[in-house]
């Protein structure tokens, strides 16, 4: 049975810092964000999070989707950022798309992979008839602690994805995955911690290299492809360096990735990265079009897509307002006193908490 | 109006303010007293007492206040009916128009109204949140409304429609705050300009915080009697010669039109009607300034002007000291004070004794007819009363 | 707001759910029990209906002294909206940074935290409006 995208939303929030900015803040060189191809980073605003941006991107789903809420039989999401510990941000989802509440849903957590997964969750159950439709999610409001170089990065912004199994609803038929992972500790979150760790340069060549190269290197020998047979590549965009260099690794070449790659304008949306990127080459593809998308996620694995672009993307809505391009398009920048309050990392007290 | 007439025959308010070294309990056993002692009444005479206040459960964390202040006053032993009132800032109206319902029934010959708010032992937060109680909690305020904001709204509306400016908003705190500045019970006892209502913190614009009514704390006590008794009270009494009460929708996005207060044109028409007497009548008023805005709309809505000239009535002095009828001269929610249950009875304070000639040197000339207007949270409420002098 | 107080009215804050009378067509939100209009002829004669998010300005205020919740906020825009299916909502219009918000502007619905019970809490979510 055939199983793919048959409808997509994605939301990436209004506010952008500059990385010079930041560097300004920090005492930085004022080119890190050329070093790092990431030149400016969204900023979720005061009032949203992972559940408003997944319910943006979930309800742009549904709204140009041929199904309704009433045939999605699982909702997952995927973030390192969820509004709660414990509660579902799904739960939130679904009522807010007035789904269920015959449907079955978890949160997911891979650090920047758990988007990737409940994609590859959603392809489980449609294809083995569990689910008429999925709704997949990937999105994060992430942080780093202030002077880190993850600062220039972490980012907001996420992705739905609807699959379902019907061949006339079909805008990208996903012929395959293939996940590689391993206990590669490159990247974590304690529990009550506000901010990340990592393992600095630890995180490149074992961990992010390692396992994207692995799982795309498998992905094309299972399906007998190479890197000339896409039209896009997507890759797990943790800066605008890592991804590129991946892809020239694997054989992709320059403009396989101009839709794909989103970090250098909107920086690491972690969950978010690769189904954003993915979302943007539906906004741009053909009939016909083949994407290579791989994500990766700390920890560590990788999660790599085969999938081809139907004829029905031509009957999809993609009109100005609906494509990710006109979002991005309108931006308020923020300097860094104004992002710091955003984010929480003024230190209230007394009657200010 | 036929049947029994009811009297104001005693009255008296705390000063308002910030009274940090009084209770709630001090604050209206203080205006009880000298509203009893003024009226000449005694404990025995009392048949039946109100209260209004808004929230003593959020702001002294008391409810069930009517038997606890009678007892303040020493007089539990007596077994009287004590009731609590409430309607947001209409409080002390709707108090106030029971005593008079109870007196005209027949069933009270001599009835204490009292109306008071301690608002400054709790934080601005929790004040500010006392304040916001008044409107719409699920879809008003939890959408991030502020009463504030939606007078705001008001304000905008009012100026959008009918022309009326900035300047004209702050002409009623200019007039409000001359006023408070010969009351010797006001608030804020000086005299401001245009420039400070102008230059003041913006609150939700236009309004700013010299648009705003203060947080106050305060009591105010009337002794109403019957006609039956009111001779024993030689030459104090002022006639309650009309009652009127009415309500709206409590949100602001159910009304048509945001500029008009119908819950003020009715229940001013019932009270002019059971008086008998016409707007052009009226020679001193005090209304429900919480905004300036709020000032505007009361002199329209209760028929002193034409809709929409609130505003350059304002600026001409036609609703001031020597205009053609004298509104506020107390000073006002605004320069008063606006404890918020007190307001309404501190009103029918200040209007007996203009109608008595008690009012010293802010005494409205030749002052008859007297009509106090006090309403709640966006007007869902509204009460007016017409009192006259007995000559 | 608690947490029992919130989770009932979740459909009409998440999704504008609104109420319409079936001998007069009118629209309420929130929705009511009884029409104003029909009154006695509109018991158990109302539906659900959805509100389709589409509306326009009808006045708003730049707030400065901000409703608990909206501090960090401040100064924010509170707007009476008119939706285009008739009922008038007091809400929030975010994201307009730059661009003054008028009377007549058109508004479409966007899904915003609203509020918490302090960082231990519950987080309330529902309706906010951007220019659209």
């Amino acid at each position: 049975m055939a199983v793919g995208i048959i409808s997509y939303g994605a939301y990436v929030p209004r506010y952008r810092i500059r990385s010079e900015e930041i560097a300004r803040i920090w005492g930085d060189d004022a080119n890190i964000g050329r070093a790092l191809n990431v030149h400016e980073k969204s900023v979720p605003g005061a009032d949203e999070d992972v559940a408003t941006i997944s319910v943006e991107a979930a309800r742009q789903a549904m709204r140009r989707a041929p199904t309704g809420p009433d045939d999605v039989g699982a909702i997952y999401v995927g973030s390192e950022s969820h509004p709660y510990a414990v509660k579902p941000t799904g739960t939130i989802v679904q009522a807010a798309i007035d789904a269920g509440p015959y449907l079955t849903m978890a949160d997911y957590e891979f650090a920047c992979k758990a988007g990737t997964a409940a994609l590859q969750t959603g392809m489980g159950l449609v294809q083995s008839g569990m689910a008429k439709t999925v709704l997949a999610i990937g999105t994060d409001t992430s942080q780093g602690a202030p002077r880190n170089a993850l600062e220039y990065s972490a980012s907001a912004g996420g992705a739905a994805f609807l699959l379902g199994a019907e061949r006339k609803h079909i805008l990208a038929e996903l012929h395959h995955t293939v996940s590689f992972t391993t206990d590669t500790p490159d990247f974590w979150r304690r529990e009550g911690q506000k901010y990340p760790s990592h393992g600095e340069r630890f995180t490149g060549t074992p961990a992010y290299f390692r396992h994207v190269e692995a799982a795309s290197q498998r992905l094309m020998e299972d399906q007998k492809t190479k890197p000339d047979d896409y039209d896009h590549c997507v890759f797990h965009q943790p800066n605008g360096k890592f991804p590129v260099n991946a892809a020239r690794r694997l054989g992709f070449k320059e403009p396989q990735w101009r839709h794909g790659l989103l970090a250098p304008r909107i920086g690491n949306t972690y969950s978010g990265a690769a189904l954003l990127g993915l979302a943007n080459v539906l906004d741009h593809a053909e009939p016909g079009d083949r994407v290579f998308v791989c994500g990766y996620g700390s920890g560590a694995g990788s999660d790599a897509f085969d999938c081809t672009v139907t004829k029905n993307i031509l009957n999809y809505d993609r009109s100005e307002a609906e494509r990710l391009e006109t979002r991005l398009a309108d931006t308020t920048e923020l300097d860094y006193a104004m992002y710091a309050k955003l984010r929480g990392k003024l230190v209230m007290g007394g009657n200010g908490a | 109006m036929t049947g029994r007439t009811a009297y104001v025959v005693g009255a008296a308010h705390t000063p308002f303010g910030e009274a940090w070294d009084k209770s709630y309990r001090h604050l209206m056993t203080d205006a009880g007293l000298a509203a009893i002692q003024d009226a000449g009444v005694q404990g025995e005479d009392i048949d039946e007492v109100f209260v209004g206040t808004m929230s003593t459960g959020k702001l002294v964390g008391q409810e069930h206040v009517a038997s606890l202040l009678l007892d303040g006053a020493g007089l539990a032993d007596q077994h009287l009916p004590a009731t609590r009132i409430e309607a947001a800032g209409a409080s002390g109206g709707l108090a106030f128009r029971q005593g008079v319902q109870a007196i005209r029934s027949g069933a009270a010959d001599v009835v204490v109204v009292g109306g008071l708010e301690k608002m400054t032992d709790v934080s601005d937060a929790d004040q500010a949140a006392v304040t916001a109680s008044g409107i719409d909690q699920e879809w008003e305020h939890f959408f991030g409304a502020t009463d504030a904001a939606l007078h705001a709204l008001i304000a905008k509306r009012h100026m959008a429609r009918y022309g009326t400016t900035r300047e004209q908003l702050a002409a009623v705190a200019v007039k409000n705050h001359a006023h408070g500045a010969r009351n010797p019970l006001a608030q804020f006892r000086r005299p401001i300009t245009e420039e400070t209502v102008l230059r003041a913190p913006p609150v939700a614009e236009p309004l700013g915080m010299f648009d705003c009514a203060p947080t106050s704390d305060g009591a105010a006590c009337v002794v109403l009697c019957s006609d039956a008794v009111v001779d024993s009270y030689g030459g104090k009494a002022v006639q309650v010669s009309g009652s009127g009460q009415a309500s709206d929708t409590l949100s602001l996005s159910d009304r048509a039109d945001l500029t008009s207060w119908r819950a003020t044109e009715h229940a001013a028409r019932r009270a002019y009607q059971e008086a008998g007497v016409s707007v052009a009548d009226v020679d001193v008023a005090e209304v429900h300034d919480a905004y300036t805005i709020t000032e505007l709309l009361a002199v329209e809505d209760l028929g002193f002007v034409k809709k929409g000239e609130g505003g350059p009535a304002t600026v001409e002095g036609r609703t001031g000291d020597g205009g053609d009828v004298v509104v506020n001269p107390s000073g006002g929610l605004k320069a008063r004070g606006h404890p918020v249950g007190a307001t309404g009875i501190a009103q029918v304070c200040e209007l007996t004794w203009h109608l008595r000639g008690t009012a010293s040197d802010r005494q409205v000339k030749d002052a008859r007819i007297g009509v106090a207007h006090n309403t709640g949270g966006t007007g869902a409420t509204a009460v007016v009363h017409v009192l006259e002098g007995v000559q | 707001m608690t947490v029992p107080r919130f989770w009932r009215e979740i459909p009409q804050r998440y999704n504008l759910q609104a109420s319409k009378c079936g001998a007069c067509d009118a629209i309420h939100y929130p929705p009511r029990t009884v029409c104003p209009e029909c009154r006695r002829a509109s018991i158990g004669n109302l539906e659900e209906v959805k509100l389709s998010g589409r509306g326009t300005v009808l006045e708003s205020t730049r707030v400065h002294k901000a409703a608990p919740g909206y501090e960090a906020q401040v100064p924010y825009t509170l707007a009476l909206i008119q939706t285009e299916e008739g009922p008038v909502i007091t809400g929030q219009v975010v994201d307009h940074d730059g661009r003054a918000v008028s009377a007549g502007d058109d508004v479409r619905a966007v899904f915003r935290r609203l509020g918490e019970d302090g960082d231990a809490g519950v987080i309330y979510y529902g309706t906010k409006w951007v220019l659209a």
